[in-house]
């Protein structure tokens, strides 16, 4: 068949395509519903004949404009839509804590990198007062002992920041924390080695910090002030250690897949890691501020409470969502 | 085979093949002032309305810098397949098999962007993004995405104004098809240089090569 023939025959099949697809780019509640369904119709004739164009060796311009039609029909047809709002509830109820259950190896591994340390370095500063100096210099200790010096009236604030309000320090929260979590799972590209000294690095600084301020007999203020928003905060720190673990891993040992393949999967079930590492943090911040610095409150308060969390927070990692999800 | 084209082709569920034209490091570094532009741009009129509200308004800000540092990108991928940065240099994001982004994939490439610019002004990204063919920095790696070209919907219809003459010589495919190319970018060329190259394969000289050779296109597309 002639081009030409080819063209004429067809063209009402391209246009009525063009004006269907035009029609989708149009927001949902202004579309004619009855045509959309016969998208996928159009569209696998529209493919045929781009086939057709080339096989026949139509001429370029031709074979770029059908091209160029099934281009656009093949986004629209496999454009991924869906309510975000269920998917969210779906992915708090069960995606999420099914998703770090399926990597339960690579959370402890992440949990032991930070708590170790933490550990070692918490009963190093303990017995050893100046040990705190090997890590820190002497004004971030000068600045951390004016924070939590029980005779700080708002313990947990460091002195330029003593003017802070609640809502402020929330924002502060927000964008440090979470950008820590978020950069702890960035850095596993780096083979995981990135991952490894970011878990390590801040399991020897909160470890130190926390010994040292028991040494110095603090514990009234530091660890009421933590004791609120650990569960949340500590734990996100390591799941998202896990995440960047899980790239980490692909990269070095990609198993039976190809690297760029293992890659892809490893990188998408870490990302709904991090997204549910970011949800606790954005809960740890709002405790932090809110709850955490209110000094009124009598320490056995806090520390129930804390106790409480740590409950909820293991019940729903460990329970949540079991047996709703086997893929 | 190696090609010197930057056109990604992948094969739809359909079974046929479609290219995408992949975009290198320089649209993709302009795309990124821009944004960076207007990102601060942003941040700094919110500077100037909610720094001066005290403490609620600095609250709200640092939360407005954290969204404008890590969601940015994200939200216009979603949303509208490219930040405005990319878009004004012509540019989307789509999955490798050329479906619109999601916000898994967009997720990933725009955190796994600090990694990129590591250790400093995108280095890592613009290593990964030459040793790789389809220019992908560590982010589209891992999230199986390729930033490609947004072409406007190309329009063939050239209609072919010369009398359709017989070819002298049977003619292979090839040649078949770089005659039809020829008349239907004949109007987008210079005329001096469309005589030239139609005066290649005639005898004639001038306007009248040119007729002649839109003939044989015209008979070859749609015969006499």
């Amino acid at each position: 068949m002639k081009q030409q023939q080819f063209i004429e025959q067809q063209q009402p099949l391209w246009d009525s395509f063009r004006q269907l697809a035009d029609e989708l780019d149009k927001p949902p509640r202004r579309r004619n519903r009855e045509r959309l369904e016969r998208l996928p119709e159009l569209y696998r004739r529209l493919c045929a004949d781009y086939a057709l164009a080339r096989q026949r060796h139509y001429s370029t311009g031709l074979v770029d404009e059908l091209h160029d039609l099934v281009q656009r029909g093949h986004r629209l047809l496999y454009k991924r839509k869906s309510f975000w709002l269920w998917r969210m509830v779906a992915f708090l109820w069960s995606g999420f804590p099914n998703t770090l259950r399926r990597h339960s190896r690579a959370f402890w591994l992440a949990t032991f990198l930070f708590y170790g340390p933490a550990l070692a370095m918490g009963l190093a500063c303990y017995f050893d007062p100046d040990f705190i100096y090997t890590i820190l210099d002497p004004f971030e200790v000068a600045s951390m002992e004016f924070m939590y010096d029980p005779a700080n009236p708002l313990p947990g604030r460091s002195e330029d920041r003593a003017s802070a309000t609640d809502f402020g320090m929330f924002g502060y929260y927000i964008w440090n924390n979470i950008g820590i979590g978020f950069r702890t799972f960035a850095s596993g590209m780096l083979a995981g080695v990135g991952t490894v000294l970011l878990l390590l690095f801040n399991g020897v600084v909160i470890g130190g910090v926390a010994g040292h301020l028991t040494q110095l007999g603090f514990s009234a203020t530091f660890w009421t002030f933590v004791a609120g928003h650990s569960a949340f905060e500590l734990t996100a720190i390591c799941i998202s250690g896990a995440a960047g673990l899980l790239l980490g891993k692909a990269i070095l040992a990609p198993g039976r897949r190809s690297r760029g393949e293992a890659l892809k999967r490893a990188a998408l079930e870490a990302v709904s890691l991090v997204m549910g590492a970011a949800l606790l943090l954005l809960g740890a911040a709002f405790i932090e501020a809110f709850w955490s610095s209110n000094g009124a409150v009598a320490p056995a308060v806090k520390y129930t409470v804390s106790g409480v969390m740590w409950a909820a927070l293991i019940l729903y990692l460990g329970l949540a969502g079991r047996g709703r999800d086997a893929a | 085979m190696l090609q010197l084209d930057t056109v990604h082709t992948f094969e739809t569920p359909e079974g046929v093949d479609l290219g995408l034209r992949v975009a290198g490091p320089v649209p993709r570094a302009l795309a990124f002032v821009l944004d960076t532009l207007i990102r601060y741009t942003v941040l700094f009129v919110l500077s100037m309305i909610l720094l001066p509200l005290a403490e609620l308004g600095v609250g709200a800000f640092l939360i407005m810098l954290f969204l404008m540092e890590w969601f940015y990108p994200v939200l216009f991928e979603v949303t509208r397949g490219a930040t405005p940065g990319k878009k004004a240099m012509g540019l989307i994001v789509v999955h490798d098999n050329g479906t619109p982004i999601g916000w898994p994939a967009s997720l990933i490439r725009n955190l796994l962007r600090v990694i990129d610019f590591f250790p400093l002004f995108y280095g890592l990204g613009l290593l990964s993004m030459l040793i790789n063919r389809q220019f992908k920095r560590l982010g589209d790696l891992a999230a199986g995405t390729l930033v490609v070209y947004a072409e406007e919907a190309r329009r063939s219809a050239v209609v072919i104004e010369a009398e359709a003459r017989a070819l002298p010589v049977p003619l292979a495919v090839d040649e078949q098809r770089a005659l039809l190319d020829f008349a239907e970018r004949s109007s987008k060329l210079a005329p001096g240089r469309v005589e030239e190259l139609a005066e290649i394969i005639t005898e004639e000289r001038g306007h009248a090569a040119v007729q002649t050779v839109l003939g044989y296109a015209r008979w070859l597309g749609r015969g006499r």
